[in-house]
């Protein structure tokens, strides 16, 4: 009797240790990049659901056989490296500043450019969308239309600097979509600028 | 009468793909990777158009990555068959669905827009489990030696 409850919890114990990846099928939660973890849910043929909310949490699912685990950063690695490396990258976003009224860049956001020029260009097939927008200096057409001057003006730096035109979109929002809010005509650097986001 | 509406449904019904919308694009594509549309199967090199109902295919040393018009993001790994079974995705509500199959192989993702605004509104269907995703990043993998 004692022998058998001994074999039987060798059972479950080999069960419980054994390597997840050695299982058919393997699912996995990872942290994204910013440290954020999320939640899979898994129902197999038999069982009930189960909710994997853990970085590096994995269920395993064999036949009938269902086994929740963990994995290393180092195993997932070694599983799943190359399919990990064909991710896309993320998409980003960047925010460039302009000079007061004009389409000119700032001096310090003209030597950002080149950083955010290498970081657009390292992306296989970018699709970028410049938009443009102003502070609450004039009427809502002027800075309308200067919205749109200040993002074909960055399309036309990106396109300079190397970029295929035909990935880049432009916009402008004139005064609509403050980043610092402020009353109606008022001078604030901070609003007059360009948001780059890449997909 | 009743016939010319099944011929007018079968019409419509075999028009549908030819109206396809582009829903993602891929943007990494390494050794051998096709895309399987309506029974024909091409090389997917990076810049090729994914749609509703592809079918996504690599081989041996063959890897690729595509985002998704709600910024989705799906890898495959070598020797691997993932297809897109149902997407949709509305750009002013975030509202849509995402439902693919990975028939076998590897997959890595990190869900998108849609997600965001409705937890689950994609999920990835092996041979023996469905997978509904709540976000963010996660992989799946389906072994070929299952028996």
């Amino acid at each position: 009797m004692n022998l058998f409850v001994v074999f039987l919890l060798a059972v479950l114990a080999a069960n419980f240790f054994r390597a997840p990846e050695k299982a058919p099928e393997l699912f996995a939660v990872l942290p994204a990049r910013d440290g954020h973890v999320g939640a899979i849910v898994v129902k197999g043929a038999e069982g009930p659901e189960k909710v994997i909310n853990e970085a590096y949490g994995t269920i395993a699912i064999n036949g009938a056989t269902q086994a929740t685990g963990t994995m290393t950063a180092a195993q997932v690695r070694e599983v799943f490296g190359s399919t990990l490396d064909a991710l896309p990258g993320s998409p980003a976003s960047f925010t460039l500043y302009f000079l007061e009224g004009r389409d000119e860049l700032t001096p310090e956001s003209q030597a950002e450019l080149k950083n955010i020029f290498a970081e657009l260009k390292r992306r296989p097939l970018p699709d970028i969308v410049v938009t443009g927008h102003t502070d609450t200096i004039g009427s809502l057409d002027f800075n309308d239309k200067l919205s749109l001057q200040r993002a074909q003006r960055m399309r036309d730096m990106l396109v300079q600097m190397g970029l295929p035109t035909e990935r880049i979109q432009t916009a402008g929002r004139g005064k609509r979509e403050l980043l610092v809010p402020t009353d109606d005509n008022v001078s604030e650097p901070r609003n007059r600028r360009v948001e780059i986001s890449v997909r | 009468m009743r016939k010319a509406l099944i011929v007018a449904a079968v019409l419509s019904a075999v028009a549908i793909p030819a109206l396809a919308a582009d829903v993602g694009l891929v943007k990494v594509s390494k050794g051998n990777v096709q895309i399987e549309r309506n029974g024909t199967k091409v090389a997917a090199p990076v810049g090729a158009s994914v749609q509703a109902a592809d079918v996504i295919m690599t081989g041996a040393d063959g890897s690729a990555g595509i985002t998704f018009t709600d910024n989705s993001l799906v890898s495959v790994g070598p020797n691997t068959v993932f297809a897109i079974d149902k997407y949709r995705f509305d750009t002013t509500t975030h509202a849509g669905e995402f439902e693919g199959s990975l028939k076998k192989g590897r997959l890595a993702a990190i869900s998108g827009k849609m997600v965001k605004a409705s937890p689950e509104s994609m999920k990835i269907r092996t041979p023996s489990a469905i997978m509904g995703v709540r976000g963010t990043e996660f992989v799946v993998q389906v072994d070929e030696e299952k028996k």
